[in-house]
């Protein structure tokens, strides 16, 4: 056997997913349906689900090459109502896992779907060094500012003074700024959206994909059950305000995003953050064609034949 | 050091313990290292012992290298010559030479103790200063650890030219006057004049083996394993003793166009380790102690998702951050039970640096054959002892293992039709024609893997995953037996002890003590065919570097007393955090078959 067929197929011929042979049928909405979603009614992830079948019928990406993978939480039931390769995984820990598979297999599409909690809690140290080695893959987190899978406790977003059980005279800690976080991290692409505007989560969702690098979505998501009415101000049709990211902001302006970042709920939506930066993909592969260069026509058993030489 | 054969101006031997006592920045390991690479090419059987301080500057350090013709099984209890650069390794060490044995020490530093001179032969040679004559005055005393090279050069014979090559490989690349000034040391030192001190040694011929043989350390022999056996991709988390593994896996995975990650921490490790694993190329993470802790979440995951995987323990003294530089076996329940809730995994431990070679390899081969998770039990005496071993058939062990993306009419990762459990895993990217893809979840799941709380299926599906590990049981080898097929005593070893043991054994046999020797490779499933050979025997010892626990046995016991019900099983063991002596163990021998069985 040659080194050539173990290894995974080059980039090139494997990413433009958008573009599938002409004979294959793509899937409909219903055939990209799994389970019906465990989610209360009224849930806000119902509609980031929707739109990630839309995404993937409008984008042409074939059922195969998409692969979601998720932790702990309401949110992160996703992968079971998503027909296509999935993997729910343990609490926090979606992004290293997806990584594994980001690095290892550049033909697919990977999505990680998570929490408040899962992400920036439990998992909040691997936000920060997923976003820092700007590894190829997107992340969504629907945010709904609570911990909802467990019967309202207090999450790492929930406001000061929020009410829920284990702050039940209101939340007393200073909540993250996920943004914030995403960007002093060193993510490449940092976007806020909100599930009531479905074309913007849609819209986010594209640009996201399309970013080669760390795509970080904040999307928020209404908990209907232990704290609704979180986000009616930035809804319109509950007389809230939902305001663009100004179309004057300049996305690689990092003090500019980080400023936009802070400002007061509702706050902004759009993409904050956007820079070109080459991800860990990209600089792994650059290291490894190097040192392949030097091996090259070399089967494994030669190139370990001739470390050993120097062993004897 | 054996008797001496015969004399023609030189003294035959068959082999010979050195013990090289300094400070870690001396290059001991260097010298010893270059010992052990001069051992393996002649041919000659080598074992090496090191201590490494934890301190990063430095320290007290010793290397104990035995080179000897025939088999060498351990390190050897005590050193026939001490080489000491300093008075703290003059008087640390000298309790490990052995009455009447050579110290050889620097002049400069070392005052000799009176009271020590008639129970050891003191030869003092004022190394340091020669060094700085032979090199010139720019560069004290850096280089003479070759100057004692070359001392012992000529105080064993030892083969110059190729002494020299090696001296070449390891500073040749480097500025020329720093290959310059070794060969100048080495030269000095071989040329020192001994004569009027001591006799000189020569090693007894060995047997031609007929095949090259590689010197390495366990770390270095189990990460090549991992190469030969197709792993493209790890990631890991700094620990000692593993950084070794990691480093190495890290600087030689992109020539085979593999990778590895350094995580944020060990949990990550395991995790991306998973999800490489889970897209098709399996992967290896690893650790030592403290990091097998901290990564039981996700192997219990890859338990219950089926994912296979390879965790490597360098395990070290514990519990918590433990002795990090020393050795012991304490390790086994965390690999074979650590996680919440029933767990089956695989656990394998090697017994040789060589083995480490090879069980890396099964450790793949089982992982992927099962879809499960295999733990590879090392240890901190293995991990950084230098062997030197036949070179294996490299065309032969390695293999690849390429993404099989061929497309499947139906898929169930968790088909319960299989008689033996073990549903083959699907990559990523794999097309199914039926449309019904599956989740590979940590949740208990039907067939397809979606969640289900169905009593049936929790208790179909559990013991799916433990079916697998007795299905992989059965197809294991019997063990064998070291030493005569029944007798008085067993001993029962696994991992880094084998040396020690099977020397123990060969010392009792030759006292006519009716001792055999079993050693595991295969802890988790334990291989068939033990019940058999434990009936034979009529004391049974299983011999670990761990506590002797509450109930009067070390943690194999444990297992081996759980597994069979035999009260015969007891336990040698101890916790000073080194290795074992053939000594120590001889001791517990000849208390236990001649003063009578200890009953607890």
């Amino acid at each position: 056997m040659t080194t050539a067929i173990a290894q995974p197929p080059a980039r090139e011929e494997l990413v433009p997913v958008a573009a599938p042979a002409a004979e294959r049928k793509l899937p409909t909405k219903k055939e990209l349906t799994a389970d019906h979603p465990t989610w209360c009614p009224g849930c806000g992830d119902f509609s980031v689900l929707a739109l990630y079948f839309k995404l993937i019928e409008k984008r042409r990406v074939l059922q195969e090459k998409v692969v979601s993978v998720s932790g702990i939480g309401c949110s992160s039931r996703f992968p079971y109502f998503v027909q296509a390769h999935g993997v729910h995984f343990i609490h926090g820990r979606a992004l290293p896992f997806a990584t594994g598979v980001s690095l290892t297999r550049p033909d697919l599409h990977v999505f990680v779907f998570s929490g408040d909690g899962d992400a920036f809690s439990i998992g909040g140290n691997h936000f920060t060094h997923t976003a820092r080695k700007n590894v190829n893959l997107t992340l969504v987190v629907m945010d709904n500012e609570v911990y909802g899978l467990t019967k309202k406790q207090t999450s790492p977003t929930s406001p000061v003074g929020f009410k829920s059980k284990t702050d039940i005279w209101g939340a007393v800690d200073q909540p993250i700024n996920p943004l914030k976080q995403a960007i002093a991290a060193g993510a490449t692409f940092v976007a806020r959206t909100t599930s009531t505007n479905p074309n913007h989560v849609l819209q986010m969702m594209e640009a996201a994909m399309d970013h080669e690098g760390f795509s970080f979505i904040e999307c928020l998501s209404e908990c209907v059950e232990f704290y609704p009415g979180a986000f009616d101000g930035a809804n319109p049709r509950k007389g809230g305000a939902f305001n663009l990211v100004p179309a004057e902001h300049d996305v690689t302006d990092e003090v500019a995003a980080y400023r936009l970042a802070g400002e007061p709920f509702p706050g902004r939506f759009g993409i904050f953050y956007q820079v070109k930066r080459p991800t860990k993909n990209a600089l792994e592969a650059r290291i490894n064609a190097d040192y392949q260069a030097k091996t090259a026509g070399l089967e494994s058993w030669q190139i370990l034949a001739r470390t050993f030489e120097k062993m004897k | 050091m054996a008797a001496p054969l015969k004399g023609n101006g030189r003294v035959k031997v068959r082999d010979v313990v050195i013990r090289i006592a300094g400070n870690s920045q001396d290059g001991i390991q260097a010298i010893g290292g270059f010992l052990a690479r001069l051992a393996g090419r002649s041919e000659q059987d080598v074992m090496t012992y090191m201590t490494i301080p934890s301190t990063i500057s430095g320290g007290p350090s010793i290397f104990q290298v035995r080179i000897g013709t025939g088999d060498i099984l351990s390190a050897g209890d005590e050193a026939d010559v001490l080489l000491a650069f300093y008075q703290h390794s003059y008087e640390g060490h000298i309790g490990s030479l052995k009455t009447h044995g050579i110290v050889l020490f620097d002049s400069d530093h070392v005052e000799p103790k009176p009271e020590w001179q008639a129970d050891y032969r003191h030869v003092g040679v004022p190394i340091s200063g020669l060094t700085v004559e032979a090199i010139g005055g720019t560069a004290r005393d850096k280089g003479k650890n070759v100057y004692a090279l070359g001392l012992l050069a000529k105080m064993f014979d030892l083969n110059v030219t190729k002494l020299k090559e090696l001296i070449g490989e390891r500073f040749g690349g480097k500025d020329a006057s720093v290959l310059e000034n070794a060969l100048s040391a080495f030269e000095a030192g071989y040329s020192y004049s001994l004569g009027h001190l001591l006799e000189t040694f020569e090693f007894a011929e060995g047997l031609k083996r007929g095949v090259k043989q590689v010197v390495m350390n366990g770390n270095d022999a189990l990460a090549y394993g991992l190469i030969a056996a197709g792993v493209r991709f790890g990631a890991g988390y700094p620990i000692t003793p593993w950084s070794d593994i990691m480093e190495l896996l890290r600087r030689e995975l992109p020539k085979y166009g593999g990778t590895f990650v350094q995580c944020e921490d060990e949990i990550a490790s395991i995790c991306m380790a998973l999800g490489a694993s889970y897209a098709g190329r399996v992967a290896v993470t690893g650790t030592s102690g403290p990091g097998l802790s901290l990564k039981t979440e996700a192997l219990g995951w890859a338990v219950m998702a089926e994912v296979p995987l390879v965790v490597v323990d360098v395990q070290r003294g514990g519990p918590s951050t433990g002795l990090p530089t020393n050795v012991e076996q304490s390790d086994l329940n965390i690999a074979c039970f650590g996680s919440h809730g029933d767990s089956p995994r695989v656990v394998l431990a090697p017994a040789s640096v060589e083995d480490c070679f090879y069980v890396a390899i099964e450790a793949v081969n089982l992982a992927r054959r099962y879809s499960v998770p295999v733990v590879i039990l090392t240890d901190q005496a293995i991990a950084t002892r230098i062997e030197a071993f036949d070179e294996p058939n490299l065309q032969k062990a390695c293999q690849e293992l390429p993404v099989d993306l061929t497309p499947a009419p139906e898929h169930k990762p968790y088909d319960l039709a299989e008689a033996d459990g073990v549903a083959r895993h699907r990559a990523p990217g794999t097309r199914v024609l039926n449309g019904i893809y599956p989740v590979i979840t940590g949740l208990e799941h039907d067939e397809y893997g979606h969640p289900t709380g169905s009593p049936t299926l929790h208790t179909k599906m559990t013991a799916k995953r433990r079916r697998k590990l007795q299905s992989l049981a059965e197809t294991l080898p019997d063990p064998e037996i070291y030493g005569a097929p029944e007798g008085k005593l067993l001993l029962i070893g696994w991992g880094s002890t084998m040396g020690p043991i099977r020397e123990a054994v060969d010392h009792a046999r030759a006292a006519g003590q009716p001792v055999s020797a079993v050693h595991l490779r295969h802890l988790h499933p334990l291989p068939p065919g033990l019940e058999r050979i434990f009936s034979v025997f009529e004391h049974i010892r299983v011999v670990e570097m761990n506590d002797e626990g509450v109930y009067g046995y070390g943690q194999l016991g444990g297992v081996l007393r759980a597994r069979f019900c035999n009260p015969k099983i007891r336990g040698i063991n101890k916790t000073d955090g080194l290795a074992f002596k053939v000594r120590d163990i001889v001791e517990r021998i000849r208390e236990e078959v001649t003063d009578g069985m200890r009953h607890y």
